[in-house]
């Protein structure tokens, strides 16, 4: 019951979508198990938000060592969702004015789309932003010219870098458009950028794509077989 | 007090001056706002005329429009400037160590992007999907005036349970029932993944490798670039390919193959890395852009401020 259930489920589910994808009749099974999947991951969002809630809770109460940030935390938490929730500033939608709730809950000017404009957005972004300067102190720390695949590497990073910016079009304007019957502006930091990108970058990326896909349908079949059952976890409960 | 941290509250307290200085003098970090009436006709059955209802919409101006008619300063949209340039200058505090500043603007992220994505999934998966299936003439009434769905589809009380045996884990005990709806989202992930990977990765990658080695014009004739790099295409995703397949010892033409295939693998992860880098940096500017344009006006790459 515990484990067996699991299994004949997990089985069912992911043979009735591969199914629709053959048979015409079954398309309609495929997406309405698409859009249960969406929901029970809408519920998960709500189950990750409890877990946040119990925990943050509890280092509040037994006064941890940052109890504080928990608090700050809970209260962007709780301020977020009460104005997304209750559709705090959202004025009805002009294709239903008469209806209040009506108008979308991001709509321009309420109060949740403040959190996203001045709260979310620039959070988010800083964030990765940041990632920035990491990537590039992680590249000076761990890159050597060692070998030839290593010497490969960091002439492509940095042609690629250079070519991308101002500075690379500007360093190599100078070379003639055509040059002894040849098209000399291939040489051309930005063109050299470009055929990198689109010939042996595409080739790479392609064989990996491929790769990946095979090992996704292996790992698929392993889960739909029952073979792979990592995903219920230990048996003690 | 140490001389360093001396020192760096007088930067900030100075930094500080400088910017209320700013604001007050050229109203610098300030959002300027107009409001728009939108008046709807709405048919009604019952009476002849048809009834006019007027909307309230609120419109950022540009800060060079605030002396024309109707427009206002907003304390709202300048208080939130002010936050997310807060919030800016928080998260990048970290570049010289972790602070409390760091720490608080880390929480304030946290708890709205939980609730941010917690919100979304409610009104365009829960409302929308599970109560419109269920519910739909009270939806049609209350939160989905232009719902389409007519009968309630009872087959959607099966997400309904699974909904609540996920939440299920959250009880001290029994979290074992958690695990059929998490079955139902493996099994689904799988299914759908696997078609999707081999469909549009797979097949359609090999599909588009297959192209002419010798590339001829309109007129016929051979164009040696276009060839060179049809075969370079060809040649370097076979290498690669050559060296993910471990079935085989890399010996002799295969070893060749494979040590071919680590040099293109080694090209795209350089390309990869710049790639990268520069879209991080795009961010980067991204939000330099917004502290030193919208907030301080020291810059106006858009134009927004001419003539003031």
């Amino acid at each position: 019951m515990k484990r067996t259930v699991p299994l004949i489920i997990a089985g069912t589910v992911g043979f009735v979508l591969i199914v629709s994808y053959f048979i015409p009749y079954t398309e309609s099974w495929g997406e309405d198990a698409m859009t249960w999947f969406n929901i029970l991951a809408a519920i998960a969002f709500v189950l990750g938000a409890g877990n946040l809630v119990k925990m943050h809770l509890k280092k509040i109460s037994d006064q941890q060592a940052g109890w504080g940030y928990s608090a700050i935390t809970l209260a962007a938490f709780f301020f977020t969702l009460i104005v997304g929730m209750l559709k705090i500033g959202v004025t009805p939608s002009e294709k239903y004015p008469t209806n209040a709730w009506a108008g979308p809950y991001d709509q321009a000017g309420s109060a949740f789309r403040w959190v996203y404009d001045y709260l979310f957005l620039p959070l988010s972004a800083t964030m990765f932003a940041m990632l920035a300067f990491y990537i590039a102190s992680a590249a000076f720390r761990a890159f050597r010219a060692k070998n030839v695949e290593a010497i490969a590497l960091l002439t492509t990073a940095f042609i690629v870098l250079l070519g991308r910016t101002y500075a690379g079009v500007w360093l190599t304007d100078w070379i003639p458009e055509e040059s002894i019957g040849l098209e000399a502006d291939a040489l051309r930091l930005d063109n050299v950028t470009g055929t990198i990108m689109n010939t042996f970058n595409l080739a790479g990326m392609r064989a990996i794509t491929i790769g990946i896909a095979l090992g996704v349908a292996s790992t698929s079949l392993k889960v739909l077989l029952g073979v792979d059952r990592s995903y219920l976890g230990s048996t003690d409960d | 007090m140490k001389p360093q941290t001396l020192g760096w509250t007088l930067l900030m307290v100075v930094g500080g001056a400088f910017l209320i200085g700013r604001a007050v003098l050229t109203g610098a970090g300030t959002v300027y706002v107009q409001d728009v009436e939108i008046e709807v006709e709405i048919e009604d059955e019952a009476e002849e005329e048809a009834q006019v209802v007027t909307l309230q919409r609120v419109e950022q101006v540009p800060p060079n429009a605030r002396s024309e008619p109707g427009v206002r300063l907003s304390y709202v949209h300048t208080f939130g400037l002010w936050v997310a340039a807060a919030c800016t200058l928080g998260i990048f505090s970290f570049l010289w160590g972790d602070n409390p500043l760091y720490k608080v603007t880390e929480a304030i992220f946290v708890g709205s992007s939980a609730a941010y994505a917690m919100v979304v999934a409610f009104w365009s998966e829960l409302v929308q999907n599970l109560c419109g299936n269920l519910l739909p003439d009270l939806m049609r009434e209350t939160l989905i005036p232009g719902l389409k769905v007519e009968e309630p589809n009872l087959w959607y009380l099966v997400p309904l349970v699974m909904a609540i045996m996920l939440l299920w884990r959250l009880m001290p005990s029994g979290g074992w029932i958690s695990r059929w709806p998490l079955a139902f989202f493996i099994g689904a992930t799988a299914g759908f993944r696997m078609m999707g990977y081999l469909e549009a990765d797979f097949t359609q990658q090999i599909s588009n490798t297959i192209m002419p080695l010798i590339v001829t014009g309109a007129d016929g004739s051979f164009q040696f670039w276009a060839s060179l790099k049809n075969m370079t295409i060809v040649g370097s995703v076979l290498v690669c390919l050559t060296y993910f397949f471990f079935s085989v010892e890399h010996t002799g033409p295969v070893g060749w193959a494979a040590r071919l295939g680590i040099w293109v693998l080694m090209i795209t992860f350089g390309a990869s890395f710049g790639y990268t880098v520069m879209g991080r940096i795009a961010l980067l500017a991204g939000r330099l852009e917004f502290l030193f344009d919208d907030w301080l006006w020291l810059i106006d790459p858009l134009g927004r401020r001419l003539d003031m």
